[in-house]
């Protein structure tokens, strides 16, 4: 149980290479071994959604991807999005809505709607509901993060024009 | 305590943000299993029993203890103090010597160099068990009398002779389900031994003091040797009350063993499985009424199912039958507690609290008499309502002095215009032959306070910089409902000073001692009357040095937007601190408030156990499919009394979170035990919480405007937390109705919580076939 195997990938835009368990899922590699803690395990079952990252330009469930799947890959967490900017005007909505309380679900919710955003500029409430929906949130009822994922869209949009 | 007329940013009743917002947005925020380990700490793992009750005959560490990595393992024996971590009676092993009463219970723990290594050995410990008879139905425990704690009864009036003459009787019985917390972020604890006999534990807790109490305990060492410290929590909801006291109490042991810091963190399953949920409740009733169905007696039995030892149960047991009442005068009634010994995981504290068992009684029951009157649940309750300087006390003896249920319904009835919208449903239903709608309000009055008077105290630790920056500390945690900010805008306004200028703090015992639960909603009310103590005395002392600087009277001191005036002249707020410092004045003090006006008789379960009551009332359109039993639920129309809101952004994320979790509760969150008594819904494939989607599309939640609380509490609010929950009921009378509209609305759906598919779909084939008998199918 115990081979390691040799990956290196790009993590936030930096090389990194490592020794890893080859049975590591990529979020507690994350999370351990580079202590990019951002992105939070919740159920270790792929259904919760706060170890959403980005691997290729793709969200995936961190609990769910080996970290040498990710072998020559491009991965980004929260912190490598936060700190590029990329999704300041979510960070800013959330924060302002409200759309947050514990936080636990908040980093994972940010980067499935940044991925919703990127691909569909402007989601109707219903399209927005239906993206997060894999990422449970126990405290906000939704609501909040839906108004707040909503206000952006329209915000980039008018920014676009 | 009125505000003054120029607000500072960042005061009392301003949305200011949550104070970890922006750590949140960017993961920097940390959580318990966030903090890097130190060198040297080992990682737990459980072994837990796979059988509901069983002797353990020997079990057999040989094989776990050989394994790579691992350095210790703890049994029952290896506990150095007593071996109890119950809450309120002592009952509860933390690990148990000969017996194990339920599917999950923990049994040995292991602590290895890695979290692989410790939870591979777990799968190693060979226990030899002698499985016995579980004792899984609520029926079977009453039958046997098997409970944790004795029955408790309210009674008024001659509910007998009520029963007996009144026009019309209805009897039954149904049930509601329990709920898992689902808190995002699981239990954890990591303990580390400090010199001598200190013992350091980050908890991810509600309850710092009865970690604090538990580890001293099971170690047998004094109080003052354990500090227990949470700086937040993913999630908490009542599910890290008690049951955090189990994990801290584990890892303290191990850590007590080995001389290392250890953390135990449970993996979901476990967590599910090994940790108590909200109660599940059996409801038997025999009420009787008049043809405009006034209430004349109430015979009530409510069975809470304990799980195998006591825990929170005889206290939720408690306030579900001081809640049973709602907002109705009833002259007679009986109602009776039976907290059931059973063979699962000991139920515990959640939102609500058996507040929302007790209404769902009272609320399914009105529904009952509506359909039995062929009229509507609003005109069943507007005959029972508790009146103004009339009919307004409650079965527990307590007036209800600040009645605003009228109020906050024609608020609700003045958002939505409900005649029009029943008519929109019936006139959906009658063309839809497949699809059903159905439409339910919900009036709520939740008593505020602990029901226990100890509890309602608080402490907070205020200190002064002398560059006039703050740091403020009290007993209450934050686990995402908005505490500390709360809080910290009440030093703020106190002082006067921008909120940016106050450093909230972690909270330890070390800091403010003996302190109670985050709990029963009262956070801000009794955390934020504390720090406001703290701060005012401060100020006060603070005050006398200006007023000496200056040479005028102190009354004529006025501390402002950061600055302090004595007339046209005036320092800052930091100026006048390191003038204090300079003048040998302390900057530094305690604060202390405690909940006036309570009291309560546990002997006759009678007094005044709440401070004051919150109000509430909620709307809700549901779709049912008759042919698959799936619903929807399509809108939501809230409206919630916060007082004079401390935080009106904080409190309405508190309404809108709490209505979906109460949703959950009663639709799509089942909890099922096998016939052996395994939790077969124990991870979150399984175990269904609300999504996005489940939450309503239109979803309005107010605040009910201008109602500043009748007592004083901190600054004229009102507590949030859990009230909102209970909203959530109109969603399960709204399927009620759905169903019922099958019948033309005159027979009530057999129906028990949570309304799943199946269940849903039964109560339809039922009704039918009940209404085809009665010659009233549609
Ligand atoms: S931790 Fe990966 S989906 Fe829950
Ligand atoms: S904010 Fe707590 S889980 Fe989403």
């Amino acid at each position: 149980m115990n081979e390691m195997c040799d990956i290196s990938l790009t993590v936030n835009g930096e090389r990194v290479s490592e020794r890893v368990e080859a049975r590591k899922s990529l979020v507690d590699f994350l999370r351990d071994d580079l202590t990019l803690t951002g992105s939070h395990v919740g159920c270790e079952h792929g259904v919760c959604g706060a170890c959403t990252v980005r691997v290729n330009g793709e969200i995936v469930r961190g609990c769910l991807m080996l970290a040498v799947q990710c072998d020559g890959a491009s991965v980004e967490t929260i912190e490598g999005v936060s700190d590029s900017g990329e999704i300041a005007d979510l960070q800013e909505a959330f924060q302002k809505r409200n759309a947050l309380q514990c936080g636990f679900c908040t980093p994972g919710m940010l980067l499935t709607a940044q991925d919703l955003l990127s691909n569909d500029q402007t989601p109707s409430r219903d399209h927005i509901r239906e993206h997060i929906s894999g990422n449970y949130c126990r405290c906000t009822g939704y609501h909040a993060i839906v108004d707040a994922v909503e206000s952006v869209a329209q915000a980039r949009k008018g920014s676009r024009k | 305590m009125s505000a003054p007329l120029a607000r500072v940013p960042g005061g009392i009743h301003a949305s200011v943000r949550h104070d970890s917002a922006a750590g949140h947005v960017s993961g920097s925020a940390l959580y318990l299993d966030d903090i890097p380990n130190v060198p040297g700490s080992l990682e737990a793992a459980l072994v837990l029993s796979p059988h509901a009750h069983a002797r353990i005959k020997a079990i057999d560490l040989t094989a776990a203890l050989a394994a790579p990595g691992v350095v210790a393992a703890i049994l029952a024996k290896d506990i150095p103090g007593k071996n109890d971590i119950g809450p309120i009676r002592p009952d509860e092993p933390l690990l148990p010597t000969d017996m194990v009463e339920y599917d999950g219970q923990p049994v040995a723990a292991i602590a290895a160099g890695t979290l692989d290594q410790a939870r591979a050995a777990a799968k190693l410990v060979r226990v030899d068990y002698e499985p016995l008879a579980p004792v899984l139905s609520l029926d079977e425990a009453i039958e046997r009398e098997q409970f944790v704690a004795p029955p408790q009864i309210m009674t008024r009036g001659d509910v007998d002779a009520a029963l007996k003459t009144a026009a019309h009787r209805l009897s039954g019985e149904f049930n509601c389900g329990g709920q898992d917390h689902f808190y995002l972020e699981g239990q954890i604890a990591i303990a580390t031994p400090g010199e001598g006999r200190e013992m350091h534990v980050f908890s991810s807790t509600q309850h710092p003091t009865e970690i604090q109490h538990g580890v001293a305990h099971l170690l047998g060492i004094p109080f003052n040797a354990v500090t227990c410290e949470v700086r937040r929590m993913g999630g908490g909801f009542g599910g890290k009350e008690s049951q955090a006291t189990m994990i801290a109490g584990i890892a303290a042991v191990l850590a007590w063993k080995t001389r290392r810091p250890v953390k135990l963190r449970l993996p979901r399953d476990d967590d599910m499985r090994a940790t108590g949920k909200r109660h599940p409740f059996l409801i038997r009733y025999e009420v009787s009424f008049d043809d405009g169905g006034l209430i004349d007696g109430l015979d009530l039995m409510l069975a809470a199912n304990g799980g195998n030892v006591a825990d929170h149960t005889p206290a939720v047991l408690t306030r579900a039958l001081c809640h049973s009442d709602n907002c109705y005068w009833l002259p007679n009634l009986r109602f009776r507690g039976y907290a059931c010994k059973t063979n699962i995981v000991s139920n515990t504290a959640f939102r609500g609290y058996g507040g929302p068992q007790g209404m769902f009684a009272i609320e399914t029951i009105i529904e009952m008499i509506a359909r039995h009157l062929s009229t509507s649940p609003e005109a069943v309750r507007e005959r029972n309502f508790y009146g103004i300087g009339r009919n307004d006390v409650t079965p527990y003896g307590m007036k209800v002095e600040d009645n605003i249920i009228a109020r906050v319904l024609e608020e609700l009835d003045r958002n939505v215009d409900l005649a029009r919208w029943r008519e929109e449903i019936v006139a959906f239903n009658r063309q839809s032959t497949i699809i059903k709608k159905g439409l339910a309000t919900m009036p709520v009055k939740f008593g505020i306070s602990f029901n226990r008077p100890a509890l309602n105290q608080a402490g907070a630790l205020v200190h002064v910089y002398t560059d006039g920056s703050v740091t403020l500390n009290h007993g209450g945690t934050e686990m995402g409902q908005g505490l500390f900010i709360k809080v910290a805008q009440v030093v703020a306004e106190a002082f006067q000073i921008d909120i940016d200028n106050i450093r909230i703090t972690a909270t330890t015992t070390a800091k403010v001692p003996n302190t109670s639960p985050t709990a029963a909603s009262s956070g801000s009310d009794l955390n934020g009357m504390a720090a406001l103590n703290a701060a005012e005395r401060i100020k006060a002392r603070m005050t006398d040095v200006a007023a000496e600087q200056f040479n005028i009277p102190a009354g004529e001191i006025v501390f402002q937007q950061n600055r302090v005036y004595a007339g046209n002249r005036s320092m800052s707020f930091a100026e006048l601190a390191a003038l204090s410092w300079e003048k040998r004045v302390s900057l530094s003090a305690t604060g202390y408030y405690r909940t006036p006006k309570i009291h309560w008789d546990f002997a006759t379960n009678s007094g005044r156990p709440f401070y004051y009551f919150t109000y509430g009332a909620a709307a809700a359109e549901v779709a049912i499919d008759t042919l698959t039993g799936e619903s929807r639920v399509l809108r939501a129309e809230l409206v919630q009394d916060c007082g004079q809101s401390l935080n009106p952004a904080i409190d309405l994320g508190q309404i809108e979170g709490a209505f979906v979790q109460g949703m959950g509760w009663l639709t799509t969150e089942e909890l099922f035990w096998d016939e052996k008594g395994r939790l077969r819904t124990h991870g979150p494939s399984t175990y269904k919480i609300p999504g996005s989607r489940d939450a309503p599309p239109v979803f309005n939640a107010r605040i009910l405007p201008d109602a500043p609380n009748r007592e004083e509490t901190v600054f004229r609010s009102k507590a949030v937390g859990e009230p909102p929950l209970m909203l959530a009921l109109s969603v399960w009378l709204a399927i009620r109705d759905a169903i019922s509209s099958l019948s033309d609305y005159r027979l009530a759906a057999k129906l028990d919580a949570p309304a799943t598919p199946e269940r849903v779909l039964e109560a339809v084939d039922e009704i039918r076939a009940r209404a085809a008998g009665s010659g009233s199918a549609i």
